[in-house]
């Protein structure tokens, strides 16, 4: 029995994330590269799953293709029951900014723009009124304790701080999923747990999230942890129960 | 999903406002085409309107006819041998005034004398003329009054002095009534130029004028340097034309041994040569306008090559290929079209400062030069923009993100 494969997936009531048979392949010079190897897998709504393996296991080509950031070479993939690999640029592009929020590392904040501007970009670019921003905004900033903090640069807040505006910012479109790549790989102990923190609260609340790490205490957080091998699920470790939830 | 034209609006000028280096550099360049292009065209178009300025003032709706014949059509002897076949005289300007298409006549006679008052003498052009003169040449007396009405053939010794050679020759005391010395005759002075009359060739403030018969005596001579006359219209300038080529020919034994040129086709001429010389300099100016251009493609490209992380964020968080064109190419236009602001407000400027160094040159760019110069910019600025847009749309959002 190949590693991988003892792991059947059973399709949930309320599935959010469903991969079947994905394969995402890269072709450096003459080597095929298969940097996800026939991954299927569920995940139900307001699930907290963590992904972790070794650098280069296929982790983060996984949470971009959930992200709708890359294509599979082959395989489904059905987001909140529909197929989303189908979907053309500017479909993925509506599903990005309405139904999934980002974040990264690198926070990648626009750096001449304030926290505000900063959480605001999804709404513009999805058209929403200025009035109806800027409260939304408000809201958010303060929900997360830096409404102080609305009218400053990216530069002059602290990394939890712009963790927070990146959080407010994959957040304000009410996504349903929430996909952070190393959420807390720049952050010093005491404010990454606050951002975990954060972000559990959120799952909390009804969010999905999938969160990729390579931190052991970090991941191990999570109700459900999944472990990568050379592009393969190698491990499905459900903290709660013995099955999906 | 749309975005607020507003909202483009502001994301745009924040890029510009968050690069100021390369936003002022690119302005500068954007600024240096469209100012040289206004200036330039706007120096070119003070020499037209200088050189048309001229010519108006030599008069409206003028016929000149000059003695010899310039053109080679039909075998003349005598413009064979390059000589004058036979003079224009008095009596043929004279002949002109018969025609009821013709207003007024003003024969010219053109020299060199020397005028003097007690000590004091200089040498001045003389223009030897009948009253008419002055109309024909929209010229203003200062002081007393020009030539007398009188026979074309009856000399008298009455001057008009222009205004330059009285100040010489009298100083600060009366000169009007007074007499001087033209050559060696004596004259009495009824009139003084005014400072405005200025045409091509001649300085009515250095010149003096003396009837006609006065001066064909003073330069021993029986033949007219020019006849001017003037028609009644625009219309009437063409059967004038003829009128004076038939009139001449048939006094002059049946040989067309003058040349009639009217003032519109020397104009015009001039004017087609000066307008070629602004749209040239112009087109030449144009060509930094393109150098802005491509300028702008680098600094484009080179801003979505440093801000390929924003661009691959916001395809993240749900910008579509199309949104992120659109916002490449506003920043694109919005640098353009101050650039070419700029650059507009700086050709006006240089064109001022021509207009204050040169008040001689009516030194103003054409209205259509600057719309064309604005909409040149902008749509440089955009096109150049296209490639880096398009890019930017095609980037890899993951390839983005994860590069640092």
């Amino acid at each position: 029995m190949r590693p991988g494969q003892w792991f059947q997936p059973v399709p949930g009531p309320l599935t959010m994330i469903e991969l079947s048979h994905i394969n995402r392949h890269f072709q450096v010079g003459d080597q095929l590269v298969k940097a996800l190897d026939d991954v299927s897998l569920n995940i139900g709504a307001g699930e907290y799953v963590s992904i972790m393996g070794p650098s280069g296991s296929g982790k983060s080509t996984l949470l971009n293709l959930i992200g709708l950031l890359d294509r599979p070479t082959s395989g489904t993939y059905s987001l909140d029951g529909k197929d989303v690999t189908s979907l053309d640029d500017i479909e993925q592009a509506r599903v990005r900014n309405q139904e999934i929020g980002f974040v990264f590392q690198m926070f990648h904040l626009v750096p001449r723009l304030t926290a505000a501007e900063n959480v605001e970009l999804p709404l513009v670019l999805a058209g929403v009124n200025p009035e109806e921003r800027h409260e939304r905004v408000a809201k958010s900033l303060e929900a997360l304790g830096i409404a102080d903090r609305s009218h400053h640069r990216p530069e002059q807040l602290s990394g939890g701080q712009r963790q927070r505006v990146a959080i407010a910012r994959a957040t304000i479109t009410q996504a349903k999923v929430l996909l952070a790549d190393e959420p807390t790989g720049n952050l010093d102990h005491k404010s990454g747990g606050d951002v975990i923190d954060i972000l559990e609260a959120l799952v909390d609340r009804g969010i999905t999230m999938i969160m990729v790490t390579h931190d052991p205490e970090m991941g191990g957080r999570a109700r459900r942890q999944l472990h990568m091998i050379d592009g393969r699920l190698a491990r499905d470790h459900n903290a709660n129960s013995h099955g999906p939830a | 999903m749309a975005l607020h034209s507003p909202d483009i609006a502001s994301f745009s000028w924040k890029a510009l406002t968050g690069y100021p280096a390369r936003t002022i550099l690119m302005l500068i360049a954007m600024a240096i085409g469209v100012g040289s292009v206004v200036i330039l065209t706007a120096l070119g178009e003070g020499a037209r309107g200088y050189v048309t300025g001229e010519f108006a003032s030599l008069g409206t709706n003028l016929v000149i006819v000059f003695p010899g014949r310039s053109e080679t059509a039909g075998v003349n002897p005598g413009a064979m041998f390059g000589e004058t076949p036979r003079d224009l005289t008095l009596d043929d300007a004279q002949a002109l005034t018969r025609s009821t298409l013709v207003r007024r006549i003003a024969p010219l006679n053109v020299g060199s004398v020397t005028v003097s008052r007690g000590a004091r003498s200089r040498d001045v052009v003389m223009l030897g003329s009948n009253h008419e003169l002055l109309n024909i040449r929209h010229w203003e007396v200062a002081q007393g009054k020009f030539l007398p009405q009188a026979d074309l053939d009856r000399a008298m010794p009455v001057t008009v002095l222009g205004s330059k050679i009285r100040d010489e020759l009298f100083g600060a005391e009366r000169a009007l009534g007074e007499w001087v010395r033209i050559a060696d005759r004596r004259f009495r002075v009824i009139g003084i130029m005014g400072s405005e009359g200025r045409s091509i060739g001649v300085d009515v403030e250095e010149t003096i004028i003396i009837p006609v018969a006065s001066a064909q005596q003073l330069l021993n001579t029986q033949s007219l340097f020019r006849i001017l006359v003037e028609a009644r219209s625009r219309e009437a300038i063409k059967p004038v034309q003829d009128f004076v080529e038939a009139t001449i020919q048939e006094r002059h034994q049946g040989e067309r041994d003058v040349t009639v040129v009217t003032q519109d086709a020397v104009l015009s001429t001039f004017d087609d040569i000066l307008g070629a010389l602004t749209l040239a300099v112009g087109g030449i100016a144009a060509i930094s306008l393109a150098v802005a251009g491509i300028l702008i493609m680098n600094v484009m490209l080179v801003a979505v090559s440093e801000r390929t992380a924003e661009i691959g964020l916001l395809k993240a968080i749900g910008a579509t290929p199309r949104q992120i064109i659109i916002l490449i190419l506003s920043e694109a236009s919005l640098l353009s079209l101050l650039g070419a602001m700029l650059g507009l407000l700086l050709g006006q400027l240089g064109a001022w400062g021509i207009r204050l160094a040169f008040p001689i040159l009516p030194a103003y760019a054409p209205l259509w030069v600057i719309l064309l110069v604005l909409t040149v910019a902008l749509a440089t600025g955009i096109l150049f923009s296209l490639l880096p847009a398009r890019n930017a749309s095609r980037l890899d959002a993951v390839l983005a993100l994860s590069r640092r």
